[in-house]
């Protein structure tokens, strides 16, 4: 938190002086607000902050931002803010991709970033279409979909973001929705305070050329059946009335009503975030509409050696042993001769 | 006692058959012996030995290692030839040689493909025992060669290698196996007392090198003291050579290879600058060492990062240098197509950033472990929109030092990613290098900004150069990116007229670097018939070659370019004081391209591209006929 003598930073300490250029109605406009809203909580100076996107509508992001920013090229965010961590351990680095950018011609970064657990803040707009290229399929759309490049609907299958995340070992993975935006905050407060990677999803909506992909989610009255949301040590209830859950039938999920049939809180999934297994994170993940209630929040938080620190430390150690370097030295090392 | 002038082959029948410390020591100017066997037998590993104890004996050399790209071929197969060629001499050295007066041949598979190369008359040592009738049939033989009389025309030497090496190691503790791989040593030992090289010291390094395994360490000790001692018991050798010293300037000299000369270029030109050194690489042969190298100094706060691919080597990269480090990614030819995006990206961000492609033969995955200097062109234009980047190239291992401190130089001085190029040859190729003393090398200034009063991301410095700000500095939080942006505050400008400024502004800055680069130094006359112009690994061969032209009294110069992008300011003038422009490469003719274009001269172009560096006698045949 801040210390005395230091200034107060506020949302508008966050906010640049350029105009923001995404459609009206674009769910990244509740995204930039919570962004912008958490971090002067954080208790970071500002010029300690910086945001690296690629390319796709979500990666104009940087430019609205009052930190250290860049935007870069297409799909290369997290290899570019890779490299500003290590170097620079003391920085707050955030990445801001989207389904394209993270998932198709920068899966590879993606995935490495997860398995390092370099500690980046890693949110990825979910709007499951192209967007800045006018409305191609992505690699979250859905089986079917008929977009541009799919008028007779794709054969492609989708990823899950969440899932990929926790299959390449992540150890922070979340998910929220741009239109509920005091759980958004939440899920950001607890990304930022994560040692290593945080991922988190945001389903977020593409008004122009993929309206209402998240309708189910976003429509306050259908939410409550189609979303699930996570608390940690607690027993998997949604609906309404709070009066359904999920529990496990051999391996698979089972919908159940509470005091329907016999079946009573105690039989449904408990939520665990730091399970040391991820079996339960990865079950979570597989929950999709239409069959299954959406979960967002978070999947899972465990602690795991931290990439960035593991350097400092292997730096630590060798001038311990070897004692700083000296270039002398080492010009004058290996086999000599003196003529 | 026949001295030899400028040749490891004596007459036959110069000695007569001598036994024992009586045998007559004849005196050489010059040899050039190469090492040939399977990619398992060790040959890099002798070659590189021998080349350390010459150059500790006061000889200039240099060498060329051939290898194949397996790991471990087959054994005794055509394709898993594995050479290491030294050239050294009483002189100046400035290749590895054109061809063998000494092969060393531990298969007939080696013999086979190496023996067109030797010189008529030349002393071939063959391992006798790997002269199998299973690996003559591989290597395509249908009679021993060591028997049938076909290399009569040679001085050929039979040891059983394998045999005597296992006889030595009777009462080792090692496996069959192990003892087997012991017999580079045995050969090396016999080399050592055929050129009449003390032997002490390498028992030392040997000791040293295996450390950790003691046991491997004696083996190849006694190895090399049978091998040794063999050659000045038997009476196989009629004459042993030695050579005076080429009495290069004194000091301290180490053997260096090119990768390892630019990995410590790229440590020195952190500490000289106090920005910490950060090299985001992913494996890829040639160039592979840099990246090792620099790993094992972390001490000299270097951090390495082996990306997931060559991609995310530049881009971690860049991150690193956004940061404030000092970043380097070092590839070669396919890696460097992979970048090239992103060399766009440091481009119109306008941040330092050097990039070291290890050329190798192309395209595609080409020829990964043969030499080439065919990514030229890549390296000047081969990028998307106009995007100028410096390009640099070294012409010999230990300048590889000196060109990783420029590149750096110019990088951070002009705010821009700086390409230097070197190649397979230069790059494992190793010389005598005369150790730099510390306070003697070049400045690296590094400012970074720090007073936000009137910061504008884009401002320019007389140098055309824009500030380095890391980011974590109070009130100077700025974006920048891919899109263009305003000539001076950085934000996203789509405005016609600033981007043909941005366009032009960015030529500009990396033309201007001309007037920050030395003139070029001719060798040879100022004006004459003929211009030899050249660039990176050809320097060797072609200064050779005209020394050997203008001898025969030939109007000759020799011009060899370090600064490629941007060309010396003085070129084209002195370019058009020749009758004739020779440009050899190893590529199909893509400097004279450049040259052509930018000078609008004739030049007539010696193309090699054959996985193997220019002999010198290829060079000064085409001088002959031209001048």
């Amino acid at each position: 938190m801040n210390k005395p003598n230091e200034v107060v930073l506020t949302k508008k300490d966050f906010e640049s002086d350029q105009d923001v250029r995404w459609c009206p109605g674009c769910g990244d406009y509740a995204v930039l607000a919570q962004v912008q809203k958490i971090l002067p909580t954080l208790g970071v100076p500002r010029e300690n902050f910086a945001f690296i996107s690629g390319i796709g509508c979500s990666s104009r992001f940087p430019y609205y931002m009052e930190t250290y920013g860049m935007h870069s090229i297409h799909g290369r965010a997290p290899a570019i803010a890779t490299g500003l961590k290590l170097s620079r351990p003391e920085l707050s680095v955030w990445v801001v991709t989207g389904d394209g950018d993270a998932l198709a011609i920068g899966g590879n970064h993606f995935i490495h970033a997860m398995r390092r657990n370099i500690g980046l803040k890693i949110i990825l707009l979910n709007n499951r279409i192209y967007g800045l290229t006018k409305g191609q399929y992505s690699p979250t759309s859905e089986l079917g979909k008929k977009t541009k490049t799919t008028p007779l609907g794709s054969i492609d299958r989708p990823f899950s973001p969440v899932a990929l995340a926790l299959g390449a070992g992540a150890t922070f993975v979340a998910r929220a929705l741009d239109t509920d935006l005091k759980h958004m905050g939440m899920v950001m407060e607890r990304a930022a305070a994560h040692k290593g990677t945080a991922f988190i999803e945001i389903l977020q909506n593409c008004i122009v050329f993929n309206d209402d992909a998240h309708k189910a989610l976003s429509d306050k009255a259908t939410r409550p059946d189609a979303a699930i949301y996570l608390e940690n040590g607690k027993p998997l209830i949604y609906g309404k009335d709070k009066n359904k859950g999920i529990r496990l039938a051999g391996w698979e999920p089972e919908l159940v009503g509470i005091g329907q049939n016999g079946v009573s809180e105690k039989d449904l999934v408990v939520h665990d975030e730091s399970a040391a297994n991820g079996g339960l994170a990865f079950f979570l993940s597989q929950l999709e509409q239409p069959d299954f209630p959406v979960p967002l929040g978070v999947f899972r938080d465990i602690e795991a050696p931290v990439y960035e620190e593991m350097n400092q430390e292997l730096h630590a150690n060798a001038r311990a042993v070897r004692g700083k370097g000296d270039l002398s030295k080492l010009l004058n090392s290996g086999s000599t001769w003196t003529i | 006692m026949t001295t030899m002038q400028a040749s490891g082959v004596p007459a036959k029948g110069t000695a007569a058959s001598a036994s024992g410390p009586a045998r007559p020591v004849e005196e050489l100017d010059n040899v050039v012996i190469r090492f040939v066997g399977d990619s398992g037998d060790g040959m890099q590993l002798t070659g590189t030995e021998f080349s350390k104890v010459v150059g500790e004996a006061g000889h200039d050399f240099t060498t060329h290692p051939d290898y194949p790209s397996e790991i471990r071929a087959p054994v005794g197969t055509l394709f898993g030839v594995s050479g290491y060629q030294i050239q050294y001499s009483s002189k100046q050295v400035f290749t590895s040689g054109d061809s063998p007066d000494v092969l060393v041949a531990m298969n007939p598979a080696a013999l086979k493909t190496n023996l067109p190369d030797v010189k008529k008359g030349g002393i071939i040592i063959a391992n006798s025992g790997a002269f199998t009738e299973g690996n003559l049939d591989k290597a395509g033989y249908k009679s021993n060669p060591l028997d049938d009389g076909s290399l009569d025309g040679y001085q050929l030497f039979k040891i059983d290698i394998a045999e005597f090496t296992a006889n030595a190691l009777r009462d080792s503790p090692l496996s069959k196996k192990d003892v087997g791989r012991c017999k580079n040593y045995f050969a090396l030992g016999v080399m050592l007392c055929l050129y009449s090289r003390p032997f002490d010291k390498e028992v030392a390094d040997i000791r040293k090198k295996f450390a950790k395994k003691p046991d491997l360490a004696e083996a190849n000790v006694a190895a090399l003291t049978a091998g040794y001692a063999y050659a000045e018991a038997s009476e196989m050798f009629p004459i042993t050579y030695q050579m005076r010293p080429s009495l290069p300037t004194p000091g301290k000299y180490r053997s260096i290879t090119g990768n390892s000369a630019a990995a410590l270029g790229l440590v020195a030109a952190s500490e000289l600058s106090g920005v910490p050194l950060f090299i985001g690489s992913y494996p890829i042969t040639p160039a592979t060492d840099i990246l090792q190298d620099l790993s094992a100094l972390k001490h000299h706060n270097v951090t390495t990062f082996q990306a997931e691919d060559e991609i995310a080597g530049i881009c971690s990269t860049i991150g690193a240098a956004y940061g404030g480090s000092l970043g380097v990614t070092t590839t070669s030819g396919p890696g460097m197509a992979l970048k090239t995006e992103a060399l766009g990206l440091a481009t119109i961000l306008e941040i330092p950033l050097v990039i070291i492609n290890v050329q190798r033969g192309g395209p595609s995955t080409g020829l990964p472990t043969k030499i080439e200097q065919s990514d030229l062109l890549q390296a000047v234009y081969g990028r998307n929109g106009e995007c100028p980047i410096p390009v640099i190239a070294s012409y010999s291992p230990s300048d590889c030092f000196d060109c990783a401190i420029e590149a750096f130089r110019i990088a951070v001085k002009y705010m821009t990613p700086v390409i230097l190029l070197t190649d397979g040859g230069i790059g494992n190729a190793t010389e005598p290098w005369l150790i730099p003393d510390v306070k003697d090398l070049p400045k690296v200034d590094v400012k970074f900004r720090t007073d936000p009063n009137g910061f504008q991301p884009y401002a320019r410095d007389e140098n055309l150069a824009r500030a380095w700000v890391r980011p974590g500095t109070p009130g100077m939080e700025h974006r920048i990116g891919g899109l263009e942006k305003d000539f001076l505050t950085g934000a996203i400008s789509h405005n016609a007229l600033n981007h043909q400024r941005m366009c032009e502004v960015r030529a500009a800055k990396v033309a201007g670097i001309a007037k920050d680069i030395p003139p070029c130094k001719i060798d040879g006359p100022t004006s004459g018939d003929l211009l030899v112009v050249g660039w990176g690994s050809t320097f060797g061969a072609i200064t050779q070659a005209r020394e050997k032209a203008a001898a025969a009294g030939k109007s000759v110069a020799h011009v060899h370019l370090r600064n490629i992008n941007p060309l010396p300011s003085d070129l084209g003038d002195i370019l058009k004081r020749y009758k004739k422009v020779l440009v050899p490469e190893m590529n199909l003719g893509q400097l004279s391209r450049l040259l052509r274009e930018q000078f609008l001269v004739d030049t007539i172009t010696l193309s090699k591209v054959q996985g193997k560096p220019f002999m010198v006698s290829e060079i000064y045949d085409r001088i002959i006929e031209l001048c």
